[in-house]
């Protein structure tokens, strides 16, 4: 396997009243082409400003990110961010948002390429639907298509299904891996959800409280589909919980 | 039906009005101030001589001329104001110092530049309806949330694409609010100004109503014009917020 992302010695702090405050702390990381990474950690420990500095769009005060041997400065088309609150243009229909992305095609391979993703993600006849015409999942729909219509080499997801209620959360989820069965992108997942990361990763980063430091890496050995209530699933899930600071007793 | 039963209780309190301006007349025995049917009769004699629209188009061709240029100088000013952080910390002095003034105040030196034709008038709607769409469109700028501008930046979209389907769109909604109020400033300086320097217009109509022979009918008849006519701009201004253009800023 080749190195998609090399993250170095990744150091970040932000000017404070009281001084600066540390957020991220020396986190090094190496990531594999095609890998999906979830990094777990407690809200508020730096997860949002490790993802930043990776995807390019926060300068580190110290280490680098390199993707493909080159060192990266700003962010591109190549690595696409879905955050949590979404960015869907409420200004533009469906379609629009599934366009926007695809610089250099013409008009005529723009569209068709929008509706084939429009239909991947589920969305078929909401083409011409404007964003405030949609549920919540389906926006999610729309960002996840926006993103994965450009063949982004990889997917940075900053608690991407967190706003939504838990059964549409787990939808997409089952949607998202299906889409990366046919189409495999280096993923970068964020989440505070132990078992969303279980069910879709390959590799779980724990995170340290701020400033945040890399505390744990469990591999997740099960093939798709995942049965997250399994036993084996289930016992890994205590272990990283009991890394996060949760005890046996209190997950029950 | 549901919008005339709303409308009914505004409805009932003009006809109060009407009734008590009628009966006040009555008793007092006023030989000036007209009754509500001698402002109709009044209204129907400027229709019949033709002077009524006549002054109607003055009026309204002053707005247009004063309000267009100042569309047209405004929005690109607001734009570039709000996008080039030195333009706006530059300009924003200046123009916080020159939009409390009245534009009344203006009418002295709209002479001394313009004289007394139509240009004068036409100077001070611009200036009166410039600077609330100056501040609108620059504020709009700067509200557009951050979200949507680093997806664009993300996508690596071009200049062009990020002003023609981001800023723009992004900020349509306030510089239609702009115009509104700008427009509704213009309408109130079109009468004022025409009321000091000009010969023509609703302004002229209702000094030179009073001024030939005390016709306070044709008074009253003026500034109900004035007030109707205010509305429907008003009205119309509402309609372009309801336009696909600006709608989706209000349909969450």
């Amino acid at each position: 396997m080749r190195t998609k992302i090399e993250v170095r010695a990744l150091k970040k702090s932000f000017a404070s009243d009281k001084g600066p405050l540390a957020v991220v702390e020396d986190v090094s990381l190496t990531v594999q082409d095609g890998e999906f990474v979830a990094l777990v950690g407690p809200s508020g420990c730096g997860k949002s400003t490790l993802m930043n500095i990776i995807a390019g769009f926060l300068q580190p005060d110290a280490g680098s990110v390199v993707i493909d041997g080159t060192p990266r400065t700003r962010p591109d088309s190549k690595g696409i961010l879905i955050s949590q609150q979404g960015s869907v243009f409420p200004w533009l229909t469906v379609r629009e948002n599934l366009m926007f992305g695809l610089n250099g095609h013409a008009l005529p391979q723009k569209r068709t390429l929008a509706e084939r993703y429009a239909d991947i993600v589920g969305l078929k006849g909401f083409e011409d639907s404007y964003p405030h015409e949609l549920s919540g999942g389906m926006l999610k729909r729309t960002e996840l298509a926006r993103a994965l219509v450009v063949r982004p080499d990889i997917l940075y997801m900053d608690e991407p299904f967190s706003a939504l209620d838990a059964l549409m959360s787990l939808r997409l989820r089952s949607e998202l891996l299906q889409i990366l069965a046919k189409e495999r992108h280096t993923t970068l997942l964020i989440t505070h959800d132990v078992e969303e990361a279980i069910h879709l990763a390959d590799r779980i980063v724990v995170l340290s409280p701020r400033p945040t430091r890399i505390q744990a890496i469990f591999p997740v050995p099960f093939g798709h589909p995942r049965k997250v209530a399994g036993r084996e699933a289930q016992e890994l899930r205590v272990r990283i919980l009991s890394e996060l600071g949760v005890d046996r007793e209190e997950i029950g | 039906m549901a919008r005339i039963k709303d409308m009914l209780p505004a409805l009932a309190l003009i006809c109060v009005l009407i009734a008590a301006w009628w009966g006040a007349v009555a008793a007092t025995h006023s030989v000036i101030f007209p009754t509500p049917w001698g402002v109709v009769t009044g209204t129907f004699e400027l229709l019949e001589n033709g002077t009524l629209w006549r002054h109607i188009s003055a009026s309204l061709l002053r707005v247009g001329a004063g309000f267009g240029l100042a569309v047209c100088v405004a929005v690109p000013l607001g734009l570039w104001m709000g996008w080039v952080a030195g333009a706006y910390r530059t300009l924003n002095p200046i123009f916080q110092i020159l939009r409390p003034i009245s534009p009344i105040a203006w009418i002295p030196i709209a002479i001394l530049w313009f004289g007394v034709g139509d240009a004068s008038p036409v100077y001070l709607i611009f200036i009166s309806s410039v600077f609330p769409m100056v501040v609108q469109t620059t504020a709009g700028v700067h509200t557009i949330e951050k979200r949507y501008l680093r997806a664009a930046e993300n996508f690596g979209v071009s200049r062009h694409t990020l002003f023609r389907q981001v800023v723009i769109p992004a900020v349509l909604p306030q510089v239609i609010v702009g115009m509104r109020i700008g427009l509704g400033v213009a309408w109130l300086v079109v009468v004022a100004a025409e009321m000091i320097a000009l010969h023509s217009g609703l302004g002229y109509m209702i000094m030179d109503s009073r001024n030939a022979g005390n016709r306070y009918d044709l008074v009253i008849a003026g500034m109900i014009i004035i007030g109707l006519i205010g509305l429907s701009l008003d009205t119309a201004m509402r309609i372009l917020e309801g336009t696909k253009w600006a709608r989706w800023r209000y349909a969450h």
